[in-house]
Formats: structure tokens, sequence, C-alpha cells
């Protein structure tokens, strides 16, 4: 087979000849092949977006019995087990099991579609990485299901996590379930980043890359880094558990601070990664119902990379009781004050764009502009909680909790749900109900703010957080009331919003490839996008391209009709970082069954490590678990010709395979 | 005590109050920020075309619009003013309220336990050392050393009217100070999630005037009163070879440490770590039936007759 390493690709038009040969290239098998096989990036998105949603019901449903718990000093309603079990599964749900992957899911269906591409950078390691996260959320709700889930909040300080105070499976699970989950996140972010360095479409240079991919591309440039220092910690722990070592173990020369410390070097940047991408995505949506480009584009983008970086050196704000010495506390705490700075930015931007544009009230527009004043409100309460001093009153009390939820459900939910009426219509081409949208979002946003404001207050009277209970006399019984109530009708407004779902995606109007009129990539393909995406690979000159023509752009001449065929196999075009010019034909693997059974090998081996019957665990289910795990890597990583990745002789002049010319 | 034991906008004493005015201040300017933000964003959302959908949206052309970036910079520069002064104003407080005091007139050894807190009085005399449980007497004005130990896990030591958290953490020593300007009763809390009885891991501080405090140091210097009526050697008896398995009551054969020391039980306002007021009923209603009281808390149920327990009452009570 004598095939040329490196052509140049034809340019054409969108023909009804080359989408049927498209579709054919790039179709999902039907079936259950196709099930377990699909590396399509949108059936992925959306399955991690509706696993992700699942989630975010069960840790819902978590809160509203830890609500009727606190309603009143002094009940019942569930013993102090059930209680730590339910706060933390419900922070360890919350946090890991939506916040991240609901961003991944958005990111995963939206990333090739406005970056001009046909699929992320690895499509088979994208697969991967959605089984392992389903795996990683099935292990340690089994934990729960079986009466042994986390019980040690989702920061799990240790000694207590430790076997002797601790010594059911409730850790085993959750350790071993938060390693499982790591490698998830670890090769979701390592294809992120490749995909955003590398997969933009011809002409989409840096400074036009839409400001939802900058969130997405921080936050995970970030978890590749911090991540395997959470991993290493539960793996420290696990190793504490089930062979004696004594990492943590004070009496055996351990440091309960060395587990503090490796947490938040990951947890604190994590807060940002699960915030970044959903301000990215209001930093996208917002400015198409102000019907004007983002002010300050190049400052926000700044904005985001500059809070991450910060975003690494301060972590010691959660460990300010600790007794660490002042003089070390003094410089935690002035970062934590000054990462407002950047933060700042992106307040005043979305600010100015809607003042300077002209803003039509949708629902989504609702959600991504009151997203502001609950991101202001996080904001400063985190505020407050950097100077040492006022955190040595605030940390560990009820105004925490008010300030977690506001960046969580402020800061990631209401973006979140934002953006499910800004492009639900590209993923299914019908439109979220509008009317019903409204409910959706008064009640949500009066709930939650019922729910969490006078929470603030709670803990500034003294509220300590992770109490089952409280006695009668501490003046919080009002607060708690309402919070309880507010906490209901939040949970009704999302109601509200999943039966809006449920209703539109089979009734709700026609959307049309660009209902907004919006001006990014995405809309310029059909709704819901064929399984190609584009075509024809479109060439941007601009960071609005479906704009240009009303935005006076001078010199921008976006090509959306025309563009680069790439129709000889499953093809995409890899261009280069930093300018996009077109460096190479990207050969995109088959589906293939073989990043489930290689998931399905790595959960078997973490259930025999589970087991505290040494023998059994170790060497009869980690030994198949591993043999699984190797058929499948041997299955997905098999040479195959038509991938042509084994004929180096014949590669072109600079060493690899090159589009030579392209003419847009 | 205040409605509001656990509230830290009032202080009461040095540590506490240099705290106050600067939560005070970051507490007005955040709202204050969240005001001036709110009403900018009702101002531009205030223009906008209301009760749009689609067809809304996609009539109104798209404009390039004002460049707007001095909004990014005046919008940050104003925010650096009151950033810049709450910098400043912490790095004084934290120098202020760090300590620990130069020269503390009392030096206390705090160890937190599940779920309790057991207090040593520190002095260069030993014959003048001595422990107790759950409330803390200093003298007024003095400024007092707590060293605190981790028993188990980690705790948090909070008394929030008088200082800020620190923690207890097995394998450390942390340092906090306490300090009070007036006689008084402060509540206590442990702040860090510990396990199940986390919620009633309190105690109390109690501030008492020189002279108060110099009688209650020599009283809980002395051994246990000694037993006279026949049910008062009969509860001393029960209390020794069933309670002494984990307490101890100085004087007697109950002499263990792994759990609140008794030997003066009755002088303390509170039992169960500030879970119940001490009178006679609560007291007998505890030592029967701990796990319902505090599910999950390390003192099992006693399953005592009628008989026992008024034998126990009637030394108990006793020990002041």
């Amino acid at each position: 087979m004598k095939e040329p390493d490196f052509r140049t690709p034809t340019v054409g038009s969108a023909t009804a000849e080359l989408q049927a040969r498209l579709h054919s290239i790039w179709e999902t098998e039907p079936g259950l092949k196709g099930v377990f096989g699909t590396t399509d990036h949108k059936t992925i998105g959306i399955r991690y977006i509706v696993t992700a949603f699942i989630f975010l019901v069960l840790g819902g449903l978590e809160a509203l019995a830890i609500r009727l718990q606190l309603a009143g000093p002094n009940l019942s309603l569930m013993t102090p087990d059930q209680y730590a079990q339910f706060f933390s599964t419900h922070g360890m749900t919350m946090i890991f099991l939506y916040a991240l992957p609901i961003l991944s899911g958005f990111s995963n269906y939206l990333w090739p579609l406005l970056l001009g591409g046909r699929d992320m950078a690895f499509p088979r390691l994208n697969a991967f990485s959605y089984w392992i996260y389903l795996a990683a959320g099935v292990f340690m709700y089994a934990g729960f299901l079986i009466g042994n889930g986390p019980n040690d909040g989702w920061f799990n300080y240790v000694p207590y996590a430790e076997r002797n105070y601790n010594p059911g499976f409730n850790q085993d699970f959750y350790s071993l379930g938060m390693v499982l989950l790591g490698i998830s996140t670890t090769v979701g972010a390592a294809n992120f980043i490749v995909t955003a360095m590398r997969t933009r479409c011809p002409g989409m240079s840096i400074n036009r890359v839409p400001i939802m991919i900058w969130g997405t591309l921080t936050a995970n440039a970030a978890n590749l880094l911090v991540v395997p220092s959470v991993s290493l910690a539960f793996f420290l722990l696990w190793m504490d558990r089930q062979f004696g070592t004594h990492f943590y173990d004070p009496v055996g020369g351990g440091q309960p601070l060395l587990w503090q410390h490796l947490f938040w070097i990951f947890g604190h940047p994590w807060v940002y990664a699960i915030v970044l991408p959903a301000m990215g995505m209001v930093s996208t949506g917002l400015p198409v119902f102000c019907r004007r480009p983002i002010v300050g584009y190049a400052l926000v983008i700044l904005g985001t990379i500059s809070t991450m970086v910060l975003g690494f050196g301060v972590w010691v704000h959660h460990m300010f009781a600790t007794g660490l010495s002042g003089l070390s506390l003094s410089f935690f705490s002035g970062a934590s004050i000054m990462i407002v700075v950047p933060s700042a930015i992106a307040v005043f931007a979305w600010l100015a764009t809607i003042t300077l544009g002209r803003p039509v009230v949708t629902t989504a527009f609702l959600y991504f502009s009151s997203m502001i004043l609950l991101f202001v409100i996080g904001g400063v309460s985190g505020f407050m909680t950097a100077s040492v001093p006022v955190d040595w009153q605030l940390t560990d009390t009820y105004f925490v909790v008010a300030h977690i939820h506001y960046v969580l459900i402020g800061i990631n939910v209401f973006p979140v749900l934002g953006a499910c009426y800004y492009w639900f219509p590209k993923m299914t081409g019908r439109l979220l109900d509008e009317r019903l949208g409204r409910w959706n979002f008064w009640i949500t946003f009066i709930g939650f703010n019922l729910a969490f404001l006078p929470m603030h207050l709670t803990g500034l009277l003294g509220m300590p957080r992770r109490v089952y209970t409280y006695q009668p006399d501490m003046g919080w019984n009002t607060l708690n009331l309402i919070t309880t109530i507010g906490s209901f009708v939040l949970a009704f407004g999302l109601l509200l919003f999943f039966i809006n779902v449920a209703k539109s995606v089979k009734t709700g109007a026609l959307a049309g490839p660009n209902p907004w009129d919006a001006p990014t990539l995405e809309w310029s393909v059909p709704s819901p996008p064929p399984p190609y995406n584009f075509a024809v690979i479109p060439t941007v000159a601009s960071a609005n391209p479906l704009w240009e023509d009303r935005l006076d752009e001078k010199r921008a001449l976006s090509s959306i009709e025309q563009g680069l065929l790439l129709d000889k196999g499953k093809e995409s075009i890899a261009t280069m970082a930093i300018d996009a010019v077109p460096d190479m034909i990207l050969e995109m693997p088959e589906d293939s069954v073989a990043p489930a059974i290689t998931a399905l090998g790595i959960t078997a081996s973490f259930v025999g490590m589970l087991l505290k019957a040494i023998w059994l665990g170790a060497w009869i289910l980690v030994g198949i678990g591993a043999l699984i795990t190797l058929i499948g890597l041997v299955m997905w990583l098999w040479p195959r010709r038509d991938l042509r990745e084994r004929e180096p002789v014949e590669r072109g002049p600079s060493g690899r395979r090159q589009v030579r010319e392209v003419t847009a | 005590m205040s409605p509001t034991p656990l509230s830290y906008f009032t202080a009461d004493g040095e540590r506490a109050a240099h705290i106050v005015p600067l939560t005070w201040y970051m507490l007005i300017v955040s709202i204050a920020v969240c005001v001036v933000i709110g009403v900018m964003l009702l101002n531009g959302v205030r223009r906008a075309r209301t009760g749009g959908g689609d067809a809304q949206t996609r009539a109104i052309p798209v404009e390039r619009g004002t460049n707007g970036s001095h909004w990014i910079g005046i919008g940050v520069g104003v925010s650096l003013v009151p950033l810049i002064i709450a910098l400043v104003w912490t790095m004084i407080t934290l120098a202020a309220a760090a300590g620990p005091p130069p020269h503390p007139g009392l030096v206390l050894d705090v160890t937190a336990h599940q779920w309790w807190w057991e207090v040593q009085y520190y002095s260069d005399d030993p014959s003048q050392s001595f422990t107790t449980a759950n409330e803390i007497h200093i003298p007024v004005g003095e400024r007092v050393l707590v060293r605190l130990h981790g028993g188990d896990v980690i705790h948090s030591f909070w008394v929030p009217k008088l200082s800020g958290k620190t923690d207890a953490i097995p394998g450390q020593v942390n340092i906090s100070w306490l300090q009070a300007n007036h006689p008084g009763r402060f509540r206590g809390q442990c702040q860090e999630f510990c396990g199940l009885q986390h919620a009633y891991m309190g105690f109390e501080v109690v501030a008492d005037t020189k002279d108060d405090f110099v009688q209650w140091r020599a009283a809980q210097l002395r051994p246990a009163p000694e037993p006279i009526t026949p049910a008062q050697l009969r509860g001393q008896a029960i209390v020794e070879y069933r309670c002494g398995l984990c307490h101890e009551v100085r004087g007697t054969h109950a002499a263990a440490v792994a759990a609140p020391d008794l030997t003066h039980l009755m002088s303390r306002r509170t039992i169960a770590s500030a879970r119940l007021t001490n009178n006679p009923g609560n007291l007998l209603g505890w030592i029967q039936d701990p796990q319902g009281i505090k599910p999950g808390c390390l003192m099992p149920n006693q399953y005592l007759s009628a008989q026992q327990l008024h034998d126990i009452q009637a030394y108990l009570v006793l020990l002041r």
C-alpha cells in the first residue's frame, strides 16, 4: 500500500453528496457495540451531562434530608452516623460527581463545535474518561447504599479517617473511589489541553478563541497539575488503612497536617476548576443576549488565567487555624485577598457588556446575569475568610457553608442552567420553553437566596458546620427553619427545570441552526449537529465569525461555507498552537469498545483493592481486573495501517505528515 | 449567657476584641460591594427588553458598541482601595492577636478527646497542678496561655467571645490564649468535625474575680470528700468499680484517665460536654442512658437499678 505521506487536502463546499459520505464515515453504529464503543464527543458530552445531573438530583435529595434534620433543634430524623454519611456524601456528590463532570460534559459537547473541529484530540481517551467517571461514581455510591458511605466530610481529615477511628469500609470506598475518579479527571484534562492547543480550525489563533474554551482550558491545566496531589493523599490513606503504614498516624511518626496540605493543594485550585469554565460559559453566552461582543475580551482571559495562577498559592487559607506560624499565614492571607482583583475584572466586564449593550431578557440571560450578583456575594464572603484573624472566627461555621454554596450554586449551577437554556437548542434541535423557564428561574433564584443568604447570619451567630443537631438556646432556630424552607423552594425550582427539559425535548419549538443569532461556530451547523460536525472545516478570521458582517470587521473574512473537505476517511485538521496555521491531517480513530473494557478492568481491580482479605482481593480480583485492563489496552493500542502511524520512512521532509497548502 | 452565646459580633476579651472591628469592616465593605454591584446590574438590566425568546433576541441587531474597557480599569482600581485597607488591617490585627502572650498569668494544657475536653492546670509545683474537664476557670484580666493537645483526632478549640479557633492536632502542640474583661460564663465549642458527637462537644470558660479564682483553685486541689452515710458508701463502691474503669475520683480507687475527672463534678454547671445542665435529674438520666442523649458517645449505658441510682446520686452530690 503506497499512499503518499502528505497530501494537499481539497478545498470545497458542503454538498449533499459530501455530507452523506461524511455521515457514513462518522456515524456511530447502532446497537450495543455503538453504545459501548462510541467516541463521538457529542454523545459522550450528553452522557456526561445526564450523569452529572443524576448526581445533582441525588446530592439534592441528600441535602433535603439534611435540611429536614436541621429544621429545628434536637430533631432525630437521622442518627449521628447517618447524618455524617449524608453530609459527606452530599459534599462528595456535588463537588466531585456533579460540579466538574457537568462542565466536562458541556465542554465535551461544545469544544469541537466551538473550535471548528470534528472531534476531541483523543476520542477514545474521551470515552475512557467518561466510563471511569461513571465507574467511580457508582463505586463511591455503592458504599453509601450499603451503609458505608464517606463519613468524614468531603475533605476527609485524618486521623478521623484512619482505621482506629473509622473501622468500617466507609473510607476505603471513598479513598479508592477518589483515586479512580482522579484517573478520569487526569486523562480528560490532558485531552482538553491538547484539543485546545492543536485542533482549532485554521485561522483561530489564540486571540480568537471563545472565552468558554479559555475557562475550561485553564481549569484543566490546573487539574493536570493538582489531581496527582489528591490521588496521592487518598492512596496514602488507603495504604495506612490497608497495610498499616503511618503516613498520617502521629503515633507512628506520621503527620496529620500532611493530609491537609496534600488535600488543599488540590482542593483550592479545584474550586477554581469548577467555576472558571462556568464563568467562561457566562462570558460566551451573556454577550449574545446583550447583542454585542464582550467588553474586554483579552482582559477577561488574562483575568481567568491569573485567577488560576494565584489560585495555586492560596491553599493554606483552609488551614488558618492549624497552628502554622503567623508569618506564613500572612502570605497566604495576602494572596487570598488579592485574588479578588482578577475576579473583579470579569465582574466589571460583564456589567459593562450588559450596560453598554442592548440586553434582551431570556431565561438564559436571567441565569447568566443573576450569576454576577451571586458571584459577588460568594466572592465577598470569600474575601472575609481570607483575612486570618477574621477567619479564626468564621472558619468551620455555617458562614463558610453559605460561602461554598454561593460559589458552587451561584457560580456553577446558575451558569450551567443558563447554558442549558442557551445550548439545549443546539443539542436537541428544540428550544426550552421560555415561559416555564421564567418560573423555573425565579423560583430557583428565590429559593436559593432564601436558603443561603440567612445562612451567613447563622454562621456569624456561631453555628458550627457538620453538626447533626443543635441546642435550642443558641439563637439559630428561626434561621435554620428559613434555610430548610428555602431549600425546598430551591428544589422545586430545579424540578421545574427538569420538567421543562422533559417537555421540550419532545415538543419544544424547532430551533434551526442559530436561534439566538450567536457569533460562534457551533451555531453555523444544523441543530442537532451531524456526527461529523462540519461538512467542511471552516477558516475563521475573527473572534465572532458569524457576526463579522455586522461588526464591521475590516479585514475579517471567515470562510464558513467553504473549507477543507477532509473526506478521505475519519479525518480532521490539526493546527499550530498559537496562530492556528494548518499543520497536519488528523486520522481519527474508529469507534472502539476498548476504552470501556479498559475501564471495566481498572474498576474490577479497584473492587479487589477494597477487600480486606488480602489474598482474595489482591490476587484474584485485582489480577482479573489487570488482565481485562491489559486486553483492553492491547485492543486500544493495536497498530493499524489505516491510521498510518507506522511508515516513518515515507514521511515528508519535516518528518511529519503535512498539509502543504491551504487556500480558504 | 447571652441569647446567642457563640456569636462573635461582640467580644468579652482582649483577643476577640482585636478582631471585632476588622470583622465589621470586612462585613460592611462586603455588603456595600454587593449593593453597589446589585445596583449597577439592575441599572444595566433596567433597559433590557423583557419577555424575550429567540425571536426577540434575533430581532435586536448586533452592534460592536463602545469599547468599555475603562469600566474594568475603574472598577478594579476602586476595588483596590478597600482591598488594600483590608490587607494592611489584617496584618496589624494578626500581629496583635496571634500571641502567645509574653507573660501569661496562667498556663493550661487542654487536651481534646472524642468528645470532651481535658483541662490541666499547670504549675511548676506539682502539688499545685490538677486536672478537670469541660469547664475552664480563668481569673479576670489575666492573659491565659492555652497549650492545645490532640488526644485522638483533630478538634478545634473555640470560645468566640474570647478567642478565635485553634485546632488541637495529635502529634503537635498548638498555642492559643484567653483573656476575659469581666466575670462571666463563655461558651466554647469544638469546631472541627471529629466524629459522631462533634455536635455536642461543648465546654464553658468561666471568668472569675481574682478571689473567686483562688478559692476555686484551692477547692479543686482537694481530694474528693469522704462518704459518710451508708448510701454514700454504697454509691462510692459503685463509682469505684464501674465508673472507675474510665473516670477518676481523686482519693478513691477510681483512678482511670480515659474520661472526664469527676473529683469535683458537682462544682461544674454542665455535664456531658455542656450538653446538659448539671442537676441530679439530668445526672442520673445521663448515667443511665448516655447513648440516648448523645448517640455514639463513648460512655456505655449503665442499666442500674433504682437503688443503685439512688446510692450513686447520694455519693456524687458530695463531689463539690
